[in-house]
C-alpha cells in the first residue's frame, strides 16, 4: 500500500485560559490516503474544528499551543517547519475551505485578485496566465459567466458562488489535501446538493484527500469512506462509514445515530442522549461519556478506557464494546 | 374568547408582506416580495411544518403571524378571531393565546432576568399576581421541560444551548397557548440535544394539545414532527400535503428536487437515490420570476410556465401549484430525469 497522503499521530492540542488549560485535542491519530474522504463527526466541544486548525498550524498561540504529535504530509513532518516553510505548504499542498465564506474572502478584493494571489505567491504565475487561470478555475467549480465574476466584489455573489470562490481559492494549486470544516453549513439544501457533488467530483477528478468536518451525519453517509467520531477531544470510534452506520459500537456513536434518525421513528420518540457534554474544565473522571451513557458500568466513571481494536480497522474507546468483541 | 374545537385554532387567509426596498442605487420603488398571499389554516393539536430555502419567506410568515410585523394585506384570525387589525392594547390579552419560539436561545432571552422572572412575566398576563403563586408555577414548568427548580434564580448566561431552549419552551407554555410558532427551533443545537428538544415538543403538545407551526429547513426533522407541511419557494406555497402522502410521493418539481437534494444519513441509501441537482439558486425576492417562479429553474418548465401564474389548486388530496400537476407520471421520477433530457 502506498503512504498516506496525510499521517496525524498523536496529536495533541491545549489551551490554556484563566480557568485552567484545557485540552482540545487528546492524542488523536488517523491517516487519510489518496482520493480518500475522511470525516471527522462531533458536536460543540468535541474538538473537530481544533484539528483543521492544528493540521495547518493555525491554532492561535497564546492560547492554544501543539504540545504533542505528529503531523505528516506525503512524509514530511509539519510540525517541525517554521513560519516561512509552513508558508508554503498552506494554500499549496493542503488548502481549507471554512463555512463561512465572507470571512474568508477579502471583502475589498476582486474575485481575480483573491484566487490570482495564491498563484502569484506559490506558483509565481505572470499576470495574464493568472487571470486566464483564475477563469479557469471558476469555470472548473461551475461559476457561471467566470470572466465577468473574476471581476466582482464578495458582496456581488450569493452565498453559494461565494462558496465556490472560495472553493476555487483552495483548488488553485492543486493541493495533496483539502479541508472542509463545515462546508455547507450554511448553506441552502439544493445548493449543499451542488457543492458536495462539486467537491466529490474534483476529488476523483485532482486525486486529493479529502478531510470533512462536520456535526451532520447525513453528509458524512453521502461522502465519506471512513469517519472518526470525537467526543471531549478525543477519538471514540473509527470505522470505514458504511460499518459505522449499520453497526455503531460506541455507545455515543449509536446515540448520535439514533438521534438524527428522525425519518423511521415517524410518530414515535427519537432516542435521545440524555444531558449535555460536559464542560471542560468539569470532565468527569473516568469515561467523559459515562455521565450520558445508557451501559455504563461502575469501572467506566473510575477509569478513562483506551482505544482498542474490537474488529479489524474499528478501534473503539469503550470498556462495554471492548467486553463485547471478547 | 371560546374554543371550539371545530373551529381551527389559526386561519391564515392571503397574507402578503412587501417590503419597500430604501435608498441605494437601485432603490427607486422596488419592493421585495415576501409573501405573496399565503393561506392555510392549522387545527387544535396539529403540527404544520413549512419548509422552503432562504427567502422563501418561512420566516418572515412566522413573524407575520404572530404580528411581530405588520402583514400587508391578508388576515390572521386566532380561533376565529380577526387580530390582523386590532392596536397593541387590544392585542395584548389575546398574545397568550399564540407564542413564539426562535431558533436562537441565546438571543431571545433577557441576559439581565433570572430564569423565574423570564418564566414568570407570560404568567402575569394570565393575571397569577401572587409572587410566590408565580414562583410555584414556574418550577412547575421548569420540572415539565425538564429542568429542575434549581434553575429558578440562574441566568441566562449561566445555561448551554439546550438548557436555554428548554427555558424559551418554558416561556411559552407559561401562557397556557394554543398555538405555538416554532421558528427553526432546534437548528441551532448540537445533534443529540436536538433529538431531547423535538421529543419535548412531541409530549408536550400530546399533553396540552397545543399545535404548532414548525418552520423548518431540516427535511428529515420536518417529516418526523409534522402532521402536514407546506412548501414554500419566493413568497408563495407551491405544496400543501399530509406529511404521510409527502413521504410517498411530492407532486411539484421544486418539493421533487427540495427533498431529493436533502442528504440522508444511510449510506446504503445514497447509491441508490437519485438527486435532481437544480441549476442555479434562488432567484431574487426583489424581482421574483413573472409567471411561475419556479419556471427559471424548473426542469420540466414549458412554453405556459413563463407566461401564466399557475394556481394554488387541489390535486390528489393535496394542493399544489403547477400547470402540470396531476398529470400521469408528472413530475417524473428522478430516474428517468436522464431519459426525458436525453
Amino acid at each position: 500500500m502506498s503512504a498516506p497522503v496525510l499521517a496525524v499521530d498523536g496529536l495533541t492540542v491545549e489551551f490554556r485560559t484563566a480557568l485552567g488549560t484545557v485540552r482540545a485535542v487528546d492524542d488523536l491519530s488517523f491517516t487519510i490516503g489518496e482520493g480518500e474522504t475522511v470525516a471527522i463527526v462531533g458536536e460543540s466541544g468535541s474538538g473537530k474544528s481544533t484539528v483543521a486548525l492544528a493540521l495547518l498550524r493555525l491554532v492561535p498561540d497564546p492560547p492554544g499551543r501543539i504540545v504533542a504529535g505528529r503531523v505528516r504530509l506525503d512524509r514530511q513532518d509539519l510540525l517541525t517547519l517554521d513560519d516561512a516553510e509552513i508558508r508554503k505548504v498552506r494554500g499549496r499542498r493542503m488548502a481549507m475551505i471554512f463555512q463561512d465564506p465572507m470571512m474568508a474572502l477579502n471583502p475589498v478584493y476582486t474575485v481575480e485578485r483573491q484566487i490570482g494571489e495564491v498563484l502569484r505567491l506559490h506558483l509565481g504565475l505572470p499576470r495574464q496566465q493568472v487571470f486566464d487561470q483564475v477563469v479557469e478555475l471558476l469555470r472548473l467549480v461551475g461559476v457561471p459567466a467566470p470572466e465577468d465574476r473574476a471581476r466582482q466584489y464578495p458582496h456581488n455573489l450569493s452565498g453559494g458562488m461565494r462558496q465556490r470562490v472560495m472553493i476555487a481559492m483552495a483548488l488553485a494549486c492543486k493541493p495533496r489535501l483539502l479541508i472542509a470544516d463545515e462546508p455547507t453549513t450554511a448553506l441552502d439544501v439544493t445548493v449543499q446538493a451542488q457543492v458536495l457533488e462539486l467537491i466529490q467530483e474534483l476529488k476523483s477528478r485532482l486525486g486529493m484527500a479529502v478531510l470533512l468536518i462536520t456535526h451532520d451525519l447525513s453528509i458524512v453517509a453521502e461522502t465519506a469512506h471512513r469517519v472518526i467520531v470525537m467526543y471531549t477531544g478525543r477519538k471514540v470510534e473509527e470505522g470505514a462509514t458504511a460499518e459505522i452506520f449499520a453497526d455503531p459500537r460506541h455507545p455515543y456513536t449509536g446515540g448520535l445515530l439514533g438521534a438524527a434518525k428522525w425519518e423511521e421513528n415517524e410518530g414515535n420518540e427519537l432516542r435521545e442522549i440524555p444531558g449535555a457534554v460536559p464542560s471542560p474544565f468539569d470532565m468527569p473522571r473516568g469515561c467523559s461519556f459515562a455521565p450520558r451513557c445508557a451501559v455504563a458500568l461502575a469501572r467506566c466513571r473510575e477509569h478513562a478506557p483506551a482505544l482498542a481494536d474490537v474488529a479489524p480497522g474499528r478501534p473503539v474507546r469503550c470498556f462495554v464494546a471492548q467486553e463485547a468483541a471478547r | 374568547m371560546t374554543t371550539g374545537t371545530a373551529s381551527p385554532a389559526l386561519e391564515v387567509r392571503g397574507l402578503v408582506k412587501r417590503y419597500p426596498v430604501k435608498g441605494g442605487l437601485f432603490g427607486g420603488g422596488r419592493v421585495v416580495h415576501a409573501l405573496d398571499g399565503v393561506t392555510l389554516s392549522l387545527v387544535h393539536g396539529e403540527t404544520l411544518a413549512i419548509v422552503g430555502e432562504s427567502g422563501c419567506g418561512k420566516s418572515t410568515f412566522a413573524r407575520c403571524v404572530v404580528r411581530l410585523e405588520e402583514p400587508t394585506a391578508g388576515s390572521v384570525l386566532l380561533n376565529g378571531a380577526d387580530i390582523t387589525r386590532l392596536g397593541a392594547r387590544a392585542l395584548r390579552p389575546l398574545r397568550r393565546h399564540m407564542q413564539i419560539i426562535f431558533q436562537d436561545p441565546y438571543a431571545s432571552l433577557n441576559p439581565r432576568y433570572s430564569i423565574a422572572s423570564l418564566v414568570g412575566d407570560a404568567m402575569r398576563l394570565r393575571g397569577i399576581s401572587g409572587r410566590k403563586e408565580r414562583r410555584r408555577r414556574v418550577a412547575e414548568l421548569l420540572e415539565t421541560v425538564g429542568l429542575g427548580a434549581e434553575f429558578l434564580d440562574r441566568y441566562p448566561h449561566e445555561l448551554s444551548g439546550g438548557q436555554r431552549q428548554r427555558v424559551a419552551i418554558a416561556r411559552a407554555l407559561a401562557a397556557e397557548p394554543e398555538v405555538i410558532v416554532c421558528d427553526e427551533p432546534v437548528s441551532a443545537l448540537d445533534v443529540s440535544i436536538q433529538a431531547q428538544v423535538i421529543n419535548l415538543l412531541k409530549r408536550l403538545q400530546k399533553r396540552f394539545g397545543i399545535a404548532y407551526v414548525f418552520i423548518s429547513h431540516d427535511l428529515s426533522l420536518v417529516r418526523h414532527i409534522s402532521d402536514r407541511i407546506a412548501v414554500m419557494y419566493l413568497g408563495q406555497i407551491v405544496e400543501l400535503a399530509d406529511t404521510s402522502a409527502v413521504r410517498a410521493r411530492v407532486l411539484h418539481p421544486y418539493s421533487q428536487a427540495l427533498f431529493s437534494a436533502a442528504p440522508v444519513a444511510d449510506p446504503g441509501a445514497t447509491a441508490r437515490k437519485k438527486r435532481i441537482i437544480l441549476v442555479g439558486e434562488v432567484p431574487s425576492p426583489i424581482d421574483p420570476p413573472r409567471a411561475c417562479r419556479f419556471h427559471t429553474r424548473c426542469p420540466y418548465r414549458q412554453d405556459i410556465c413563463a407566461e401564466k401564474a399557475p394556481e394554488l389548486r387541489p390535486v390528489e388530496g393535496r394542493l399544489v401549484r403547477c400547470h402540470f400537476a396531476g398529470e400521469p407520471g408528472f413530475p417524473p421520477m428522478p430516474a428517468q430525469e436522464a431519459a426525458m433530457h436525453g
